[in-house]
């Protein structure tokens, strides 16, 4: 056994490349509190300051410290780089995307437009030659997509019906398995790949074969520029990593490379905690670590997943506002065999919120099950109540589908770690879908013919009867619409842009999830109860086009534990899955859905017209699953069992739930409060919910930091919102006075 | 303790039963032990000058629909899920004591279905004459709980605040000593009414002669709830009175909970 290996236990992990075996064989569960946890050491000090300071200097330049003109961004297109050359010293874990920390990278693979666009923005022009390179002999993703897209494509993208589709930029959500750098070191990996080369098309050679065996040469090309881009930084990362810091250090360079050769929406990092504290609780058994050592190993590392950053399009950044990247990063869930999977490392990963205050990035995410150690789900609760930045995932739902090593690869969607990937797919606003149901297909803001012109709705009340038929229409042609769409996106994002970096640190035997999406759920859900129980009367403009509606009388709305109401939601949801579900989808890739906007429910809202459950024309829709503004009447509790009762396993793709929850609403001290918020997740988390970003602080808060933002202690002040989290202050306004319009849970 | 029987008192009315409820609220985390169902019901006698829920005040009038006991446990245990080992319901008001024929029967039917109870009250109504004093005692048997508000130690002051005096609701504190049911003291700090520091020494004395006061809690005055008054049309006599600064509620506590 080679000494990289000394006292680790198991054999099939050493026979293939198997992280899950290696995990179930190694880690230590821990049961204690956190009182083992240290604080910073001055070296963390030293380079958070230099940080915070780049930091502070990044927002008064408008959002963008710096920009690359001139070089193409890749593996080795940089030499190393330091957060300051007179600290470097000091960093445990080395490696940045670019020369220069915060300094955003030119990436134009995803679109040359974009990539331009994103600079002149913020007043960089990039320079002639890349300019000319890329289009007059270089053709991108964006270019391959709209060559390609159909006249209805175009049509329905125009009309934001189906909007943020990952059509001019990365689509992400592919982790790549950044553990395995650490554990077998890329000769390894090197070799594995060229045996599935060799052998790959011996039979048959069709397109498929063919297009594996390109992708699987450019992994290997890809894994070599690991190896040469870790040796830039004086690292040789061709063998297995022999000590906590050299995993830390590898695993981060898998990362890294991730990030300097694709800019998706969502960077995740993966399930490295459990992992990670193999190594350290080695090291510290063998003496040559000491806590103190462990804590600076996880804050440095942490410290660079906050240092991620992408150049964007304001059009971009209205949909994922506040600079998010989604350095998912999961703690915690129970394995196959029932043992928690609680190390030590899943206290210091949050304790990092504690060491240097409270962050949007990495995305930390607890997998949460009642069963967890007390002391655990105590100590989490406790960094929500302090933080607000952490989110929590029914690990309960989730383990049945996708095991015990699965990581959360966007905002809230599984996928097994090195086993598969992601077709990301924004999502589909079926908010409007309903009020073309009643136009017959007729936007009401462009006027145009965009859904097919099926009948509309005459009279002048929307009867249940005569709505459910067009809409279940409707929404099957938007499904139908909607999967095409994404089909040509995704061939042309193989083609243009593919992930080789992160695909050769997943199986090459691959399983492949087509994700889709709802927008203005809880608006559809209501607007039908409103059909149905209400009497819904529809007010038409000087043209006929059925403009505004005046309900009539009461209905129940989705977000009160009302059967009536909630089991609407539950159709709904079936239902459309079910349509999608009926299609080809590329690479026989699996359907699958979610409730979730990110912070595009602003954006989508601003293009959907006046519904009949009341919300207004240009009003933001409701984020994710949550019910809409002000429907829930009878406090978080029941709001919560509204949503519990959806089914995961319709929405494989996740079911986003944000709750703000003033601090006096939990209990009169944080301990309390802690102890409350327990609860509330173990009874929610127990129903089946999926997920839950939960967000300790009261309005007035909110309030102070959007018309304060240069206060300090707003600096860092983080949120949830629908997926992932933000610095309040790098919100538009409009999105904060968004975020202060939802009701806090707050009782008098 | 006499027995429901020999006081005179109807039968148990069990799930039929039913109270005038004004609202309820799914997830009560500071209203007694972890994470309750709180019911408010409707009418109060007292006229707090504070009050945050004015909108209770009103006695349900005949023609109103009351809630069985039975519609309100079902409604309640959908949150059972979350109340682990220490939550359950708390009834709140308005005054909750003023419809205590329901009270009995919500708190024996909750006992019976194994919820724990818990009874937020001024206990205005308080009085050791029948019907009333029996019907507490037996009201007391299934009430795991009693949150008691005590405004005012002065009565005249506390009549000045709420249009009652306060022998009897002393005399309800010590009758809970007495029969040893668990008690919450909670007094509403309000700046320039109820923050006397003599005032609070005199609350503290008569608070340790009790032997059954597991916690107090001095709540902050808040105006979360004068728009209510707004709504009713109820002159709002607080209005230029503050909330207490961090500082007076820490003296209060140390005065009234320290050791």
């Amino acid at each position: 056994m080679s000494n990289a290996w000394r006292n680790f236990r198991g054999t099939l992990w050493t026979e293939e490349i198997n992280l899950r075996d290696f995990i179930q064989n190694n880690y230590t569960q821990y049961d204690g509190d956190e009182s083992f946890l240290v604080g910073p050491t001055d070296a963390t000090n030293t380079l958070w300051g230099e940080l915070q300071k780049l930091q502070k200097e990044e927002r008064a330049k408008g959002g963008v410290l710096d920009m690359e003109t001139e070089v193409v961004s890749g593996l080795t297109a940089y030499g190393p780089g330091y957060i300051n050359e007179k600290t470097k010293d000091l960093e445990r874990v080395v490696g940045l995307q670019t020369d220069k920390p915060l300094k955003r990278a030119f990436m134009p693979y995803g679109g040359i437009k974009m990539a331009e666009q994103a600079c002149t923005t913020y007043g960089y022009q990039p320079s002639e030659e890349i300019h000319k390179i890329f289009h007059k002999y270089v053709k991108t993703h964006n270019d391959g997509v709209f060559d390609a897209y159909t006249p209805e494509m175009k049509h329905v993208r125009h009309n934001h019906i189906l909007t943020g589709l990952p059509d001019t930029y990365g689509r992400g959500r592919i982790v790549g398995d950044y553990r395995r750098v650490a554990l077998y070191g890329i000769d390894r990996l090197i070799e594995e790949k060229q045996k599935d080369l060799a052998t790959m098309g011996e039979r048959e050679m069709i397109d498929e074969v063919i297009r594996l065996r390109e992708e699987i040469a450019m992994q290997i090309k890809a894994l070599k520029g690991l190896k040469e881009m870790a040796a830039q930084y004086g690292f040789d990362i061709s063998k297995p990593a022999t000590n906590a810091r050299e995993a830390v250090q590898w695993l981060y360079f898998g990362y890294l490379g991730a990030v300097k050769t694709q800019n998706g929406a969502a960077m995740s990092v993966g399930r490295v905690s459990t992992f990670l504290d193999i190594y350290i609780t080695r090291d510290l058994n063998e003496g040559t670590l000491t806590e103190d050592d462990a804590q600076e190993l996880i804050d440095h590392l942490v410290m660079k997943f906050r240092m991620v950053k992408f150049a964007r399009i304001p059009s971009y950044n209205e949909l994922f506002s506040g600079d998010p990247v989604w350095a998912t990063l999961e703690v915690a869930g129970i394995g196959q065999d029932g043992r928690h999977m609680v190390t030590k490392n899943d206290f210091r990963f949050l304790h990092t919120l504690e060491n240097m205050g409270p962050s949007p990035e990495p995305n930390l995410t607890v997998l949460y099950s009642s069963r967890l150690p007390k002391a655990f789900k105590r100590y989490a609760a406790y960094i929500s109540v302090k933080t607000s930045s952490i989110q929590y995932e029914n690990d309960d739902v989730m383990r049945p589908v996708w095991g015990d090593d699965y990581s959360i690869c966007c905002c809230v969607s599984a996928t097994q770690t090195g086993k598969e990937m992601q077709f990301f797919g924004a999502r589909a606003n079926l908010a409007k879908c309903l009020t073309y149901a009643i136009s017959g297909g007729v936007d009401s803001k462009t006027r145009e013919q965009v859904g097919p012109a099926y009948r509309p709705i005459e009279g002048d009340v929307v009867t249940y009867d005569e709505f459910m038929p067009r809409f279940m229409d409707m929404m099957e042609w938007l499904a139908a619409v909607y999967v095409k769409t994404l089909n040509l996106i995704h061939y042309m994002h193989d083609k243009y842009f593919y992930e080789a970096e992160e695909m050769a640190l997943i199986d090459t035997d691959v399983r492949r999830t087509f994700a889709t999406g709802i927008a203005g759920f809880s608006h559809v859900v209501d607007s039908i109860s409103a059909i149905k129980y209400a009497k819904v009367n529809i007010i038409r403009d000087e043209t006929g086009f059925p403009l505004e509606f005046k309900t009539e009388g009461d209905f129940p709305r989705y977000g009160n534990d009302d059967d009536r109401a909630d089991s609407i939601a539950v159709w709904l949801l079936k239902t459309f899955i079910g349509m999608v579900k009926k299609h080809h989808t590329y690479r026989n890739s699996e359907p699958t859905t979610s409730i979730l906007t990110i912070t595009s429910n602003v954006v989508y809202g601003k293009y959907t017209s006046n519904m009949p459950d009341g919300r207004k024309a240009g009003a933001p829709l409701s984020p994710g699953a949550n019910p809409s503004y002000g429907a829930e009447k009878n406090g978080l509790l029941a709001s919560l069992n509204s949503l519990a009762k959806l089914p995961y396993k319709y929405a494989l793709d996740g079911i986003s739930n944000t709750q703000t929850i003033s601090p006096s609403a939990l209990g009169h001290d944080d301990d309390q409060r802690a102890e409350t918020l327990v609860s509330v997740m173990d009874g929610y988390f127990d129903k089946g919910a999926h997920h839950l970003n939960v967000n300790v602080f009261g309005v007035d808060k909110l309030k102070d930091a959007m018309e304060h933002p240069e206060k300090p202690e707003y600096a860092n002040f983080t949120i949830r919102v629908s997926g992932y989290a933000v610095k309040f202050i790098d919100l538009t306004r409009e999105q904060q006075l968004d975020v202060i319009a939802r009701q806090a849970h707050e009782r008098l | 303790m006499k027995d429901s029987k020999t006081l005179g008192l109807t039968s148990p009315q069990g799930g039929g039963a039913s109270l005038y409820v004004h609202s309820t609220e799914s997830f009560g985390s500071v209203d007694g032990p972890g994470i309750r169902f709180i019911i408010f019901l409707k009418g109060c006698h007292m006229r707090c000058r504070y009050c945050h829920n004015p909108d209770t005040w009103r006695m349900a009038g005949a023609e109103e629909k009351a809630t069985t006991v039975t519609e309100l446990l079902d409604q309640a245990e959908r949150y059972r899920a979350y109340w682990g080992d220490k939550g359950g319901i708390t009834v709140s008001g308005g005054e909750a004591l003023l419809q205590i024929d329901g009270l009995i029967a919500l708190f024996e039917e909750a006992h019976r279905r194994g919820i724990n109870t818990c009874l937020d009250t001024a206990a205005q109504p308080f009085t050791r004459r029948e019907p009333f004093y029996g019907k507490f005692l037996r009201l007391m048997q299934s009430t795991d709980t009693v949150l008691l508000d005590l405004k005012h130690i002065d009565s005249e002051a506390h009549r000045q605040l709420t249009g009652h005096g306060n022998e009897n609701i002393l005399d309800c504190a010590r009758c809970l000593s007495d029969i040893g049911v668990p008690v919450w003291i909670r007094h509403v700090l309000v700046p320039g009414i109820t923050d006397d520091e003599d005032q609070l020494h005199r609350l503290r004395v008569f608070i340790d002669t009790l032997n059954n006061v597991e916690r107090v809690e001095v709540l902050p005055y808040h105006t979360l709830g004068v728009y209510k008054w707004e709504e009713l049309g109820i002159p709002y006599t607080l209005k230029d009175v503050p909330t207490p600064s961090k500082e007076q509620v820490a003296r209060a506590e140390e005065i009234l909970c320290g050791k």
